[in-house]
């Protein structure tokens, strides 16, 4: 025997997944959504995705080497989905240099400032389009007809979405033609139209266990439940909005959401509910961000209180 | 869809290949540890330079917690003093060599003893009579802990033990040893069972086997019927850690035993299906413990290798075959919970389930990336525990906080450290913060009673 | 000017009623704590390393105030000179300690016990310790991943790229003892200074037989008792394979470290040899 025998602690074997896969099957589970916005918004969509993708690469790659002195590590595709899902939740007519403000706070603020992978509080691609909503909110809330100028990138045509119209009372819930919606039909940021190709990432994340069905089928069954209680369309609440893509992509995000089954599903209900209550009685149209943001803060206080039950400790109560 | 327990559990692959059970030529030397086993080490019962036969004691039992160690080879005792284990320590040792006047045990071992008692005198033994008669015989749990089983058989005082279970889940990947006995011997398996059952006094027994064994389910299930007792055979859904006493008794019973509990606190006391087949063969033919089936994997011919204790482990691995030029590690039992080696030229013990040659390149651990915090380990943990936070705990030297989130419940499976995706080393770190934890609650408990 | 008035006069108020429940809070609340204390613990090193026996610097200034004699509260973080001024605020007579430092029990550097197998785990010693015997497969020395070097508080010792073993600064070692109580394997070993720091010490803890102790490790001690035959002062002791040197006997005569056949034995802080220097 030549060769140095490696000793080390057990186990011995490992699984194959890595930090990596697990990143590149969520992009992978993004692929129907992404087809969905650029079918409908064409190059705007194709612009805004670029942008962000690249800008939050760039941004990660320079944070990580010039101020925090490791080695940038792009390929475990973290930037590129943070990229990826901030795209999504912005209209595809955005300037781009407004993108990469987006990109920039995601990443500087909503992530590296933290520490970089793994240490954030809030959902880092969330950040970005919080604070873009807050500080461009003209820009942010003129939504691009789908299928409409889809050649035309900062000059599409725009409307305002069904939720807002709801809110305005332009539009009674109960009109809604829901294929429609299904299909993506109506105005909205890149990722929220399509809610089939979102459902599609769902069953693909789900099939390949990269999310457990705890905080997405919560969340949905919570608004669902609400809507049923005040009576208003469940499926128009369900399907309209950034829900879908919230409650699929945005909440499950492993390093903001609850560690147990049982603090996801409580996390998933809260916001349910915060999302129903800013539907209906807040400021603004949609609230799923600002629900799960402020979950995101919560998290750390259900990861303290809410714990699996240890085995064998029922019993010593006795 | 067999049954399972309640929490957590991974599906490592299962890399399984039934393999029936060869037996392997004794060799000349042997090197006996007198530690072999959990507790005190055995005692040297002989001297340099004394004769001794196959199956004669060579250490007795010292203290409780202890067991005696027999020879496999008759011969001549050349050393009495420390030799190599296979983790690198010198430990006390007996070494027997054959000599040319001796040389008959390979024909006796393949003819299949003489029985020492009748299959009546068998069923007419006593509890007390079975547990000297496993302590004399040196039996510890062959699933891999190697705990006396004497010891294990004695109920303390004040409980009562009403279950048998008897362990062939064999959940640790690559593992066959266990699968090929309950193939190719159910019923002295069986025949142990019986016994065990007396020497617990427990009417009803058992038999817990993981799914992918159906010939050792059918096998079981068919001695069982035609054994005369409450012996039931279930088949278990494959789920690792299910072997784990604790998870094994939950899969079968659906008791919980309380932490810091023993199993015979919820009536069931577990035993491997291996030990109750050296039980029975220790009662029929007075064949004490000192050989067992290791399965070899990872070497050119693999397989089941019935093998005297004491054989040196590059005996083993040259009659496996021999290992790959790029090997880079020899691991102890299974994957999951087996120990590497230091060195190959140390004996085997009564408690080496299985030698598993890794090659260098699926040895070394993957680079470590930070916590993603997925909750992967939490999912996986079938003790409820939080890997992420105790293994943290651990390594910041918090051992308050780590007791209070029940470090010392980890039964060190390594779930957590197999699903991790960012290749983190929890179990080491929960390993220390456990070790540590356990300490200081001793520490404090001998100030109370020093008090 | 009237909301400037009422916010001012509400403010004020507010003010006013908080100072009064503050006042009223630290009068009931009060607690008197002898002001020697806080004297006592200023001359402390403050890092409660509980070498003392009690449970931190306060703990033991609380102890030395209360105390009536000086004789068995000793702190050797704070060395003589910090005892003796402890001593005079309170009245009392100093005790003197014998000083203390910690000595690393093993000299198998990388060269000398070359590593056989290769650990690939998290680098705690007491990790590597649960493994196995360690990187060189010598059961007793030292596996170098630095328990000692996060255990201290004083940062007196470190390990040394070149050896691979921990090295003592003496002039902040102040043998607290922590980093002998963090090592898995015991290699260090508190004990006296020695006269202007001069001290014999056997490097080595292995108890395993000489053989195979030269086998792993060529700067062992292999039991082979010269040293013991040498010393004339009968304070070296061979148990188990392992010579011991008794501090209090020893003489630092050096006869032993000369007749060492494998360098176990080593010497610090004598002055330099005139048939050294000719060599």
């Amino acid at each position: 025997m030549e060769n140095m025998l490696i000793i080390s602690g057990s186990p011995h074997v490992h699984t194959s997944r890595t930090v990596r896969s697990c990143m590149w099957h969520v992009v992978a589970a993004l692929v129907p959504a992404l087809g969905c916005a650029l079918f409908y918004f064409g190059l705007g969509a194709l612009a805004v995705v670029s942008v962000s993708v690249l800008s939050c690469m760039a941004f990660e790659c320079l944070i990580e080497r010039y101020m925090l002195g490791r080695r940038p590590q792009l390929s475990n595709g973290s930037a590129i989905l943070t990229g990826l899902l901030l795209a999504l939740n912005l209209p595809s007519n955005l300037p781009a240099w407004i993108v990469v403000i987006g990109a920039l706070v995601a990443i500087g603020i909503g992530k590296m400032s933290f520490g970089g992978l793994g240490c954030n509080i809030f959902n880092p691609a969330l950040v970005g389009r919080v604070f873009l909503l807050l500080s461009f909110p003209a820009q942010m809330t003129s939504w691009p007809l789908p299928l409409a100028d889809r050649l035309e990138y900062v000059d599409a045509a725009t409307g305002a979405t069904l939720l807002s119209r709801i809110k305005m009372g332009e539009v009674s819930a109960d009109d809604i033609d829901l294929v429609d919606n299904a299909l993506g039909l109506v105005g909205g940021s890149l990722g929220e139209v399509g809610s089939i190709a979102l459902l599609l990432g769902m069953i693909y994340l789900l099939a390949t266990r990269i999310i457990s069905w705890h905080i997405p089928l919560s969340i949905m069954g919570t608004v669902a439940l609400f809507a049923l209680c005040i009576g208003s369309n469940v499926g128009v609440e369900l399907l309209s909005g950034g829900l879908l893509l919230g409650a699929i992509f945005m909440a499950t995000d492993y390093v903001t959401s609850p560690m147990c089954h049982k603090g996801m599903v409580v996390y998933g209900v809260m916001i349910g509910l915060i999302t129903m209550v800013i539907r209906h009685w807040g400021a603004y149209p949609e609230g799923v961000s600002f629900a799960i943001l402020l979950m995101n803060g919560f998290t750390p206080l259900i990861n303290r209180y809410i714990k699996p039950r240890k085995f064998g400790e029922r019993r010593m109560a006795k | 869809m067999g049954t399972t327990f309640n929490k957590g559990g991974i599906h490592p692959a299962e890399n399984k290949t039934a393999a029936d059970i060869e037996d392997v030529e004794l060799p000349n030397e042997v090197t006996l540890l007198l530690s072999q086993h959990i507790g005190a080490p055995a005692k040297a019962a002989v001297s340099k330079g004394d004769r001794v036969r196959r199956g004669d004691m060579v250490a007795t039992a010292c203290g409780v917690v202890s067991a005696c160690v027999h020879t496999p080879i008759s011969g001549v005792v050349t050393k009495v003093d420390r030799s190599l284990t296979p983790y690198g320590y010198m430990a006390d040792s007996i070494t027997v060599k054959a000599d040319e006047a001796d040389h008959c045990d390979d024909e006796v071992r393949r003819k299949n003893v003489e029985p020492c008692r009748s299959i009546d005198e068998l069923d007419g033994l006593d509890g007390e009579r079975i547990r000297a008669m496993v302590a004399d015989a040196g039996i510890v749990g062959l699933g891999g802990a190697a705990f006396p089983t004497h010891v294990k058989l004695a109920v303390p005082k004040g409980l009562k033990a009403d279950v048998l279970i008897v362990n062939g889940a064999e959940c640790e990947p690559y593992l066959t040893a266990d699968d090929a006995i309950m193939r190719l011997c159910p019923d002295e398996i069986m025949g142990g069972i019986k016994l065990l059952m007396r020497a617990v006094d427990v009417k009803r027994a058992i038999v817990g086997i993981e799914e992918n064994k159906p010939d050792a389910i059918v096998a079981m299930k068919r001695a069982a019927a035609c054994c005369g007792v409450d012996v039931t055979v279930v088949p278990l859904k494959v789920k690792y850690p299910q072997g784990g006493e604790k998870q094994l008794i939950f899969a079968l019973t659906g008791r919980e035993v309380p932490s810091g509990g023993l199993p015979v606190s919820v009536g069931a006391v577990v035993q491997n299906v291996a030990t109750a087949r050296a039980v029975y063969r220790a009662a029929l033919y007075g064949e004490p413990l000192m050989e067992r089936v290791v399965t070899v994997a990872g070497t050119a011919r693999p397989g089941n290798y019935r093998v005297p204790v004491g054989m040196g482990i590059n005996e083993l691995l040259k009659v496996a075959g021999g290992i790959p030029a790029d090997t880079g590690k020899i691991v102890i039992g299974g994957p999951m919970m087996g120990k590497a080696i230091e060195t190959i030229y140390a004996p085997l013990t009564k408690g080496s389930s299985g030698i598993l040659v890794i090659l260098e390149r699926e040895a070394s651990r993957q680079a470590v990336m930070p916590c993603i915090r997925c909750g992967a380990c939490v999912e996986a943990c079938p003790m409820g525990l939080e890997p992420y936070l105790i293994s943290t705990l651990s390594r910041f030297r918090m051992f308050d906080e780590a007791e209070e989130q029940k470090v010392t419940n980890c039964i060190e499976c390594g779930s957590c450290s197999y699903v991790c995706p960012a290749a983190r080393p929890l179990l080491d770190y929960v390993r220390y913060g456990k070790a540590t934890v356990a300490e200081r609650i001793r520490q404090r408990k001998k100030k109370c009673e020093d008090k | 000017m009237q909301v400037i008035l009422i916010t001012v006069l509400v403010l004020g108020a507010i003010g006013v009623v908080g100072a009064a429940l503050l006042y009223v809070v630290a009068k009931k609340f009060h607690t008197h704590e002898d002001p020697r204390i806080g004297e006592v613990e200023s001359l402390l090193p403050g890092a409660n390393c509980g070498a003392c026996g009690r449970s931190g610097c306060h703990d033991f200034a609380t102890a030395c105030v209360a105390a009536d004699s000086l004789e068995s509260l000793v702190c050797p973080g704070a060395g003589d000179a910090a005892m003796k001024r402890i001593a005079a605020l309170l009245g009392l007579e100093a005790s003197v300690a014998t000083p203390q430092i910690a000595v690393v029990k093993c000299g198998g550097s990388c060269e000398m016990r070359p590593r056989r197998v290769r650990y690939d785990g998290i680098r705690l010693c007491s990790a590597e310790n649960a493994v196995g015997a360690g990187e060189s497969m010598c059961g007793y020395g030292c596996l170098g991943c630095g328990d000692c070097v996060s255990a201290c508080r004083f940062d007196a010792i470190h390990i040394d790229e070149a050896t691979g073993l921990p090295v003592v600064d003496e002039s902040k070692c102040t043998g607290c003892g922590a980093c002998a109580d963090a090592c898995p394997r015991k290699v260090i070993m508190i004990r006296s200074k020695g006269p202007r720091g001069m001290r014999v010490w056997v490097a080595c803890s292995s108890r395993d037989k000489g053989a195979y102790t030269m086998k792993v490790c060529k700067a062992g001690c292999i039991g082979c008792r010269k040293c013991a035959g040498v010393c004339s002062h009968d304070a070296i002791t061979v148990n188990g394979n392992l010579a011991v040197i008794d501090p209090e006997k020893c003489k630092l005569c050096r006869k032993c470290e000369a007749v060492c056949p494998t360098g176990a034995i080593r010497t610090s802080n004598f002055p330099v040899r005139k048939s050294d220097c000719s060599v």
